[in-house]
C-alpha cells in the first residue's frame, strides 16, 4: 500500500521506524538471549551475583577455561536422553503430517464439491471441535486408554494428534479447494473419470501449495504439542516438549536448568529454519481462512 | 457430488473426528458423574493385657479389589459438580450468610479453587484479546509503510513469538524476567528492592502472564491484518486524500470498515485460544498465584496418588460450557446468514 498521493512527514517516518525496531527487539531478543546463554554455565546465565556475568562469562571462564561451552548440549543430548526425545518427535511428526494430509485432502475435497446442506453443518461441527481445549479431550481419553491398555505408546498419540488436527486441516484445505474451479473436475467426470480419479489426477496436481501449507500447520501442531504428549506418553516415549518440562524439575526431584536451556534452543532451531524457508506458505495459510472464508 | 461418493471420501476423517473428539467429550461427560472410590476401612480390635482398643485401618486389599471391579469409581451424580473444588454451592451459601459486605463475599468466593481459576481465565481473556488486536493492527500498519525490499526478514522476526510452542515461549521469557535473569536483575537494581521477584506478588505474576499472552498472540493478529491490508482498494483512499482526510480519518472510515470481518475472525480465534490458557502457567511456574481452568484439569490428571478422573471431567464439562457460551453469538449469526442465504 504505497500511495502515490500519500506524503508522509519525516517525523512520522522516524516514529514508524523506531516503533518497528522496538517491536522486533521485543519479539526476537528473548530468543537471541537464550541462544547466547545456552553456551554459558548455569552460574552465569542464572547469576545470583550479577547479571553481567551472562555477558562477561565470568564463571564459564573459571569452570571451563573458555568464553563459550557446549557442555549443556552434550550432556542434555546424551545423559539427558534428548536424542531419544527428538527421535520420538520425528516419528510423531512424520506420521501425523502424512496421515492428516491424506485424511484431510479427501474430506475437504468432498466438502468443497458437495452442495448438500449437511456439508455446511459438518464444517460448523468442525469449527466447534476446533474450539475444544485439548486438555478437556485428554481428560476424556485417559480413562478409556488405561482400560484398553493403549496408554503411553507412540501410535495412540499419533492417532489422537491426527484427529485433533483434522478440524483445522479441513477448514484450511476446504478454502483452498474452493479456489480450484469446479469445471476442472466436472470435465474430467464427463470424460469418464471416477470421482477418485478426478481427485487424484486432476485436482491434486494443482493443489500442492495448499497441501504444503496444511502440512506445515500439522507439522507445527505435532512438533509443538505439550498437552497431549505430556499426558498420553510414558517417560520412555516422551517427545521434545514434555522432555524440556521434565528438565525443569519439580518439588520431588531437582532438574537441570541448563539442559532445559540447550534443549529449548535445539528444539526451536529446526522450527525457525523451516518457517524461514516456508514463510510465504505459513502466512498464506493463516490468511486464507480469514480473508476468503 | 452424490451422497454415496461423499460418504466414502469423508469417512476416514469423519471417523477420526467422531472417535477421538466426539466420543471423548461423551466419555468426559460420563466420567464427570463418577467419583473415585473411598478407601475401604475396617475395624481392627487389638487386645493387650490392659484391655482392648478398636482402631480403624485402611483395608488395602479390599480397596484394590473394589477399584479393579469398578474402575470408573462410584456413581456420584452431580455431586462432583457442586463440591468444594467445583461450583461449591454449599460454601457459597455459607459465605452469603456469614459475610457482612459484598466485597468480603466476593473475596471469599474467589478463593475457592474453581472460581479462582475462572477469575484468572476471564481476566486473561479480557486483557489479552483487545491488546492483541490493537498491537497486531499497529504492527501491520507500520510494517505496511516500510519499503517492500526489507519486509520479508521483518515479517519473519515478527512472527517468531507465535511459532514457538507456548511452553518454550513462556520459558524463554521467564528466564529473562526471573530474579536471576537479565530483566529481573535490572528491575531489582532500578527499583532498589533486592527482594522484588516474579513469585513474590500475585499481581506481578498475573501481569507477566498477560504480557506473555500479548507477546505470543499479537503476531497472529498481525499476519491476518497484514494480509487484509493488501486487499484494501486504492481508489477510495486516494479520493479521501484529495478530499483532505487526515491519516486517522482514512484509517477510521476506509481501512477499518474494509477489514472489519477479519477483525471479528481474529477476535474469535484469539478468544478461543486464550480461554484455554495453560502452558504459560507451567512455563512461568506460576501455579501458586495463577491457575486457569485448563490448569485445574491438568493438575487433577497428574495427581500423584490416584488420578482424579471425576473431578477433571467435571471441570472439563464446565470449560466446554464456557466455550459454548463464547461461541454462541457467532454460531447464531452464522445460522441466520445460512438461513437467509437459502
Amino acid at each position: 500500500m504505497e500511495y502515490g498521493l500519500d506524503k508522509r512527514s519525516n517525523a512520522l517516518k522516524t516514529f514508524n521506524t523506531t516503533f518497528i525496531i522496538i517491536w522486533l527487539l521485543i519479539a526476537c531478543f528473548p530468543f537471541i538471549w537464550t541462544f547466547w546463554g545456552s553456551f554459558k554455565v548455569r552460574a552465569d546465565f542464572f547469576s545470583r551475583a550479577d547479571w553481567w556475568y551472562a555477558i562477561s562469562a565470568f564463571n564459564t571462564l573459571l569452570e571451563t577455561g573458555g568464553q563459550f561451552t557446549s557442555k549443556a548440549y552434550s550432556e542434555a543430548w546424551t545423559e539427558g536422553e534428548f536424542w531419544k526425545a527428538s527421535r520420538n518427535t520425528i516419528i510423531v511428526t512424520v506420521f501425523v503430517v502424512s496421515i492428516s494430509l491424506f485424511l484431510g485432502t479427501l474430506g475437504a475435497y468432498a466438502l468443497s464439491r458437495s452442495t448438500e446442506r449437511y456439508a455446511f453443518w459438518i464444517l460448523i461441527a468442525a469449527l466447534i471441535f476446533r474450539a475444544m481445549p485439548h486438555i478437556t479431550l485428554v481428560s476424556g481419553y485417559l480413562f478409556p486408554f488405561f482400560e484398553l491398555q493403549i496408554w503411553g505408546i507412540l501410535p495412540t498419540t499419533i492417532v489422537v494428534l491426527v484427529a485433533i488436527n483434522q478440524p483445522f486441516t479441513l477448514w484450511l484445505l476446504y478454502s483452498f479447494f474452493k479456489t480450484v474451479p469446479k469445471e476442472l473436475d466436472e470435465s474430467a467426470l464427463i470424460d469418464g473419470c471416477s470421482y477418485f480419479q478426478a481427485f487424484r489426477y486432476i485436482i491434486m496436481p494443482v493443489m500442492w501449495p495448499g497441501v504444503i501449507t496444511a502440512g506445515l500447520f500439522s507439522l507445527m501442531l505435532a512438533y509443538n504439542d505439550f498437552t497431549v504428549t505430556a499426558l498420553l506418553l510414558n517417560q520412555e516415549n516422551h517427545t521434545m516438549v514434555p522432555k524440556i518440562q521434565s528438565y525443569l524439575g519439580t518439588n520431588q526431584h531437582e532438574g537441570n536448568l541448563m539442559w532445559a536451556v540447550s534443549a529449548v534452543v535445539s528444539a526451536t532451531a529446526p522450527l525457525f529454519m523451516l518457517v524461514m524457508f516456508f514463510q510465504r506458505q505459513v502466512i498464506s495459510g493463516l490468511t486464507t481462512g480469514a480473508v476468503k472464508g | 457430488m452424490p451422497n454415496k461418493t461423499f460418504f466414502w471420501f469423508f469417512l476416514p476423517t469423519g471417523l477420526a473426528m467422531i472417535l477421538f473428539i466426539g466420543l471423548p467429550i461423551i466419555s468426559t461427560g460420563i466420567q464427570s458423574f463418577y467419583a473415585q472410590h473411598d478407601q475401604v476401612v475396617k475395624e481392627v480390635k487389638k487386645c493387650d493385657p490392659f484391655g482392648c482398643t478398636v482402631s480403624i485401618v485402611v483395608d488395602q486389599e479390599a480397596t484394590s479389589i473394589l477399584r479393579d471391579e469398578k474402575p470408573l469409581g462410584k456413581f456420584n451424580g452431580f455431586g462432583t459438580y457442586i463440591d468444594r473444588n467445583h461450583l461449591a454451592i454449599e460454601q457459597i451459601s455459607d459465605f452469603w450468610k456469614e459475610t457482612n459486605s459484598f466485597g468480603e463475599f466476593i473475596n471469599q468466593v474467589t478463593n475457592l479453587p474453581f472460581y479462582k481459576a475462572l477469575l484468572f481465565t476471564l481476566t486473561y481473556c479480557l486483557f489479552v484479546t483487545p491488546n492483541v488486536l490493537l498491537l497486531g493492527f499497529i504492527i501491520a500498519l507500520s510494517l505496511n509503510a516500510i519499503s517492500r525490499k526489507i519486509r520479508g526478514p521483518l515479517i519473519f522476526g515478527t512472527i517468531l513469538p507465535m511459532i514457538v510452542t507456548p511452553l518454550v515461549g513462556s520459558l524463554v521469557l521467564f528466564w529473562m524476567i526471573d530474579a536471576e535473569g537479565i530483566i529481573g536483575a535490572n528491575l531489582q537494581l532500578m527499583m532498589e528492592d533486592p527482594y522484588l521477584s516474579l513469585k513474590s506478588s500475585r499481581t506481578l505474576t498475573w501481569i507477566t502472564i498477560i504480557i506473555y499472552g500479548i507477546w505470543h498472540h499479537s503476531p497472529f493478529a498481525f499476519v491476518v491484518f497484514y494480509a487484509a491490508l493488501q486487499t484494501v482498494p486504492q481508489e477510495p483512499v486516494e479520493a479521501a486524500i484529495i478530499d483532505g482526510a487526515s491519516r486517522y480519518q482514512r484509517i477510521r472510515h476506509i481501512v477499518l470498515p474494509h477489514i472489519y470481518p477479519v477483525v471479528t475472525f481474529v477476535a474469535l480465534i484469539s478468544l478461543m485460544d486464550n480461554f484455554r490458557v495453560f502452558e504459560p502457567i507451567i512455563g512461568f511456574s506460576a501455579e501458586g498465584s495463577a491457575q486457569s481452568l485448563s490448569w485445574l484439569i491438568y493438575d487433577n490428571l497428574v495427581n500423584e496418588e490416584v488420578i482424579l478422573f471425576g473431578s477433571a471431567a467435571a471441570t472439563s464439562m464446565m470449560t466446554i460450557i464456557g466455550i459454548a457460551i463464547l461461541l454462541a453469538p457467532v454460531l447464531i449469526r452464522t445460522w441466520k446468514e445460512f438461513r437467509t442465504a437459502r
